[in-house]
């Protein structure tokens, strides 16, 4: 018993304090993983944050932009152009699922607009392997993909442009949404649907461009998972990597995917590398959850979600 | 004119409190399941039993469930799949310890054993909700597959890290194992599903469903007439679990046979909840119609194109009949959102004034 | 069109071609051989090949023999996805189909090869599962209706171990050197682990065994784990995109990559195509040889992709996968040849092709005969033995092409087979089967 406790409460951290390399390795690897996290979560904080949908296809979509621009490039066009081409893809697909899913189920609940995104899932997967095939795609953006050590800690350069790419990203995304009058417009819709309709703002528009921006996400999700594992159908999976992260930012915040990002990120690393060999590992996945679990319990909306007041 | 009540007067509360008010649904019903037990076993060939109807009924039980938890009492979870394991890797413990056991017996243990995690489970529910509630049961998904996973003790020791229906026999039939037949296991799970399902539709019209539905439609409103919250919440985890882990158990010794922690993933706590949904948010007649749905119409697609005469290669038969699959959820979504079981109902409705509809 | 007008359609054209398959000629001479393929879904980069390889090797013997001595060979191909419940539907759909039902049902997946385990000797159609599955079915007097031959993951873990060992500079220098095992945390992931375990503490080398969850896409911690180690080796049991991220993770974190060793599902064209040129030196244990080098292929391509009649694209021949694929059907061919012997030049049933597969002696001279001299190893099963205890190869990726780039290598029998006898009383009780007696055999 004793001899357990020690392995929870003192082991780990003598461990930590032991090595602070690679300490610091544990740290930057969970802060790279969270950050890829966060890339797939900020889709889902988009299109909840103005349409209310939680959009279960967002993983879907990943997996359909990535073999997109990955079939591109292989049929010989320049990857420049196939990153247009792909973009406008996209944007059509926001379009359609606009036209299509959305709007005729307008003001139904939550959970219906939940599952109508589950049956376009299944209908992205579909098309997407049918168009693409299912191989195992290499994608080859120019991104190098090689380690250096700074002060014995090893850095990966892949995994470092994907830091800093998720963090334009989110940069970006908040001069968007604060600066720009689509932006605000976007806020009005996700305060308060009726009132912005009320005042002109034409909520389909707004629609689709959420819809086109969570694409836009997708892609670079796609690109920077498709790097890590070869663009293949497993890259639909990762949707369920972000849940946690989405859980623990909340569903609305844009900086709260980040920040939940980075704690899930780091959590799940240090738990897995100091903790998991106590319970013989693989604890990850399950770890993530707890983690956002215990947090959500003394915040029920999330770190950066809405508060949400309660009235009969 | 099909379907008409005129002149049927109820005379006492019994009943007009009646499950099925109305004779001529009260004998629908019980034909039905009369004709269920009948036919089928006499009639259907071994495909037909073991890789459509079986697995229909289990999920079935397990849609029950679920919509217990997700349609009456308003608790989204994701954990089906986990709370279905529970009840597989507590059946197979328990019939291997005391293979005397009437597996019937095992099954509704197991049932309870996975009612008192399914109860755990839900404690965060008091104060998380919506979407966030249906993360945090990921949580118990996750944890119970990778403790089965983990832990030989589940499993027996077994090399090969699976847990295995032995030959279990009621009443002198054998049915659970290699040697069961189609039909008696069809049958086991059809009484099954039967009881289960006359138990959670009284269940929902008496105190225990309605203090459900009024937490589920408001909980601080159902709150401030009395309805406890705690004891409404955690009932309707332990109960749906219970369903669940029955379900979970009959999965593995009535359907596969044989099963890994991988029978239980994410994917079928995803496909219970699809049922429920598609079928009817609070509504027992739905959670079979969702689950015929989403049981269905992958093998008619499949099979759609065969039968006539269309010869396709696999794989883009599968991809178009994913295509289709995920089109006709959103159609059937967009045609009645409240799913098939309001569907049905309207179709009652129209039929009750049929051919005259004014 | 409306659904009801298409239901209908489909209504008359079953009802016009029922009856005209029942008056079709009394039992024309074919036989039937289900395909559980998985062309769809996350693992069909691996599927995908298996099946074509399956399909071609089928596809030449009716064409170039007209079938195995005059008895063609059909199939029909049903997705899984590599899900156990669609392997049930297709396993139900098609174990009776033709003259004589099902020959020989090859599940290539874990979990569907459990579920028609207990399944085989009640429907009497024997369980072909060819290095993979259950490994204690391998003891033949306890799992008369399941083949693993021609080796099983225990003793690809001694073949492996053996290799390290001899890489090393003898079976004495493993003391002490570090190893670790990535495993997928699953059943199949697992298999190796108590093998190597046993290794560890006979050879005296330090074993780490690391996890990785399902589906794998996200492995930083286990790879920060391999950098403090700093192993020696590494073995990996891995399934899905889990190889390429680990592939990908290896090469990006500087490990040496001949020193990663995948094993047989971990080591395919497509697990190391997203890596690039990083992947470079990763080897995998494998059966038999890559490459389109051997006479069988040059038949294939002849009487099959000249002829428009290929199951995929002629580029992929030879692919790890593809062969593999290759071999499981011509051992399977094999089987029922060896079953004719017995039972006459007629279609089979599956219990006949289960003496067949049983009998199975594939002698040096006969894969001459084959075209695949060099190929793969001679093989003979018998009674108590389905495994065969083949040897396993080590091939080497070298940027374009897998290359092999060992001998033979024997797996150790003393300890693996113990193992597989202690296992197979086991999991045969769990099943209620009984031991039988092999003397009486035959």
């Amino acid at each position: 018993m004793t001899e357990l406790l020690y392995g929870i409460a003192v082991a780990p951290f003598k461990d930590m304090a032991g090595s602070p390399a690679f300490f610091a390795e544990v740290l930057i690897g969970g802060v790279f993983a969270g950050l890829m996290y966060s890339l797939v979560a900020l889709g889902f904080v988009l299109i909840f944050k103005a349409s209310g949908v939680f959009n279960f296809a967002q993983g879907a979509m990943v997996l359909f932009a990535a073999l997109t621009l990955v079939g591109l490039i292989e049929r010989g066009v320049p990857v420049a152009l196939a990153l247009v081409l792909t973009t406008a893809v996209m944007v059509a697909l926001a379009w359609v699922i606009e036209r299509v899913v959305l709007r005729p189920l307008v003001n139904q609940e939550h959970i219906i607009l939940f599952m109508a995104t589950i049956g376009l899932t299944f209908f992205l997967e579909g098309f997407g392997e049918m168009v693409w095939g299912a191989n195992v795609k290499k994608l080859d953006i120019g991104i190098p993909d090689r380690s250096f050590i700074v002060a014995g800690i090893q850095i990966n350069q892949l995994e470092l442009s994907a830091a800093v790419t998720s963090a334009v990203l989110v940069a970006v995304l908040a001069v968007f949404f604060q600066r720009t009058r689509i932006g605000r417009a976007l806020r009005a819709v996700a305060d308060d649907h009726e009132a912005a309709l009320s005042i002109g703002i034409p909520l389909k528009t707004i629609w689709m461009i959420v819809w086109s921006v969570a694409g836009i996400v997708a892609i670079v999700a796609g690109i920077m998972w498709g790097a890590k594992s070869g663009v293949q159908f497993s890259l639909s999976l990762i949707a369920l990597k972000s849940l946690p992260v989405l859980i623990l930012g909340g569903f609305t915040s844009v900086p709260g995917a980040i920040v939940g990002g980075l704690i899930i990120g780091v959590g799940e690393k240090m738990g897995e590398v100091y903790w998991g060999p106590l319970v013989g590992g693989a604890i990850e996945n399950w770890f993530a959850y707890v983690l956002a679990l215990a947090f959500l319990l003394f915040r029920p909306q999330g770190l950066f979600g809405e508060k949400i007041i309660e009235r009969v | 004119m099909i379907y008409r009540e005129a002149g049927q007067f109820r005379t006492t509360y019994a009943s007009d409190q009646a499950i099925f008010p109305i004779p001529q649904d009260r004998w629908f019903v019980v034909f039905a399941a009369v004709a269920a037990f009948v036919i089928p076993p006499l009639a259907a060939n071994e495909y037909w039993l073991q890789a459509v109807l079986i697995p229909f009924l289990i999920y079935s039980l397990a849609a029950i469930g679920l919509n217990l938890l997700t349609g009456y009492a308003g608790q989204l979870s994701l954990g089906t799949g986990g709370f279905m394991a529970v009840g597989a890797y507590a059946a197979f413990k328990l019939t291997t310890a005391l293979p005397q056991l009437n597996i019937v017996v095992v099954f509704l243990l197991s049932g309870l054993i996975a009612a008192g995690v399914g109860l755990v489970f839900g404690i965060p529910s008091l104060r998380i909700k919506g979407f966030y509630l249906a993360v945090a049961t990921l949580a118990a998904q996750f944890f119970l597959l990778w403790l089965f996973n983990k832990v030989p003790w589940f499993v027996n020791y077994a090399s090969s890290g699976t847990i295995t229906a032995p030959n279990r026999s009621v009443l002198g039939v054998i049915v659970t194992g290699p040697n069961a037949t189609a039909s008696v296991r069809y049958v086991t799970a059809l009484a099954l599903v039967v009881v289960g399902a006359l138990v959670a539709k009284n269940l929902v019209r008496g105190r225990v469903g309605r203090s459900w539905m009024a937490i589920r439609d408001r909980d601080i409103a159902a709150e401030i007439i009395g309805v406890r919250p705690l004891r409404t919440k955690l009932l309707a985890f332990g109960i749906s679990s219970f369903y669940c882990g029955v379900a979970g158990a009959e999965l593995v010794f009535l359907y596969f046979g044989s099963a890994e922690t991988l029978a239980f993933d994410i994917t079928l706590s995803f496909l219970v909840l699809f049922m429920v949904i598609i079928g009817g948010l609070g509504s027992i007649l739905g959670s079979f119609l969702g689950a015929a749905f989403i049981v269905l119409v992958p093998i008619f697609l499949t099979n759609a194109p065969q039968a006539m005469g269309l010869s396709l290669p696999v794989a883009l038969q599968k991809q178009f009949e994913l295509m289709v699959f995920g089109g006709l959820i959103i159609f059937f979504l967009i045609v009645e959102p409240h799913g098939l079981a309001r569907l049905w109902q309207i179709t009652k409705e129209k039929l009750r004034l049929w051919p005259f509809p004014h | 069109m409306t659904l009801k007008t298409l239901m209908s359609g489909a209504l008359a054209a079953a009802l016009v071609a029922g009856p005209m398959a029942a008056a079709a000629p009394a039992q024309p001479k074919e036989m039937f051989i289900p395909l559980l393929v998985y062309r769809t879904g996350p693992y069909a980069p691996s599927g995908i090949p298996i099946a074509n390889g399956f399909v071609d090797y089928f596809t030449l013997l009716n064409e170039r023999d007209g079938g195995i001595n005059g008895v063609k060979l059909t199939w029909e191909e049903c997705e899984t996805q590599y899900k156990t419940d669609l392997g049930i539907e297709c396993y139900e759909k098609l174990k009776g189909k033709g003259p004589t039902g099902a020959a020989v049902v090859n599940p290539y997946s874990t979990g569907i090869t459990y579920q028609l385990i207990p399944k085989a000797s009640v429907d009497k159609v024997p369980v072909f599962s060819m290095g993979y599955g259950m490994t204690a079915a391998a003891d033949g007097r306890w799992f008369p209706w399941v083949f693993s031959f021609p080796t099983t993951y225990w003793s690809q873990a001694s073949a492996v171990i053996r290799y390290m060992a001899q890489q090393e500079g003898g079976m004495d220098k493993l003391r002490g050197k570090k190893i670790v095992h990535i495993f997928h945390n699953s059943p199949y992931g697992k298999e190796a682990n108590p093998t190597l375990e046993t290794l560890a503490r006979q050879m005296g080398f330090e074993l780490t065994l690391l996890a990785v969850d399902h589906p794998g896409q996200e492995q930083g911690a286990t790879w920060l784990q391999v950098r403090r180690i700093n192993p020696d080796w590494i073995f990996m049991s891995g399934w899905g995109v889990m190889n390429q991220v680990a592939v990908k993770e290896a090469a990006s974190k500087g490990f040496k990559m001949d020193h990663f060793i995948g094993n047989w599902w971990s080591a395919n064209e497509s697990d190391v195509v997203p890596a690039g040129d990083g992947a470079k030196g990763y080897k995998g244990a494998t059966f038999h040889a890559p490459g389109t080098n051997f006479k069988v292929h040059a038949d294939l391509f002849k009487f099959v992709y000249d002829k428009g009649k290929g199951g995929g694209n002629k580029d992929a021949v030879g692919e790890a996968l593809y062969n593999r694929g290759l071999v499981n059907a011509m051992l399977s061919a094999e089987a029922i040849r060896t079953a004719m012997t017995k039972y006459g030049n007629k279609p089979l049933t599956g219990e006949q092709v289960r003496w067949g597969m049983e009998n199975l002696n594939l002698t040096e001279q006969r894969l001459e005969q084959l075209g695949v001299k060099g190929f793969t190893h001679p093989i003979k099963v018998t009674c108590e033995d389905h495994e065969g205890n083949g040897p396993v190869l080590i091939q080497q990726w070298d940027g374009k092409k897998w290359t092999i780039v060992s001998d033979w290598i024997s797996p150790m029998r003393d300890v693996v087979r113990a193992k597989i006898e202690t296992a197979a009383v086991e999991e045969g009780k769990k099943l209620g089967y009984a031991m039988r007696d092999c003397a009486k055999e035959k």
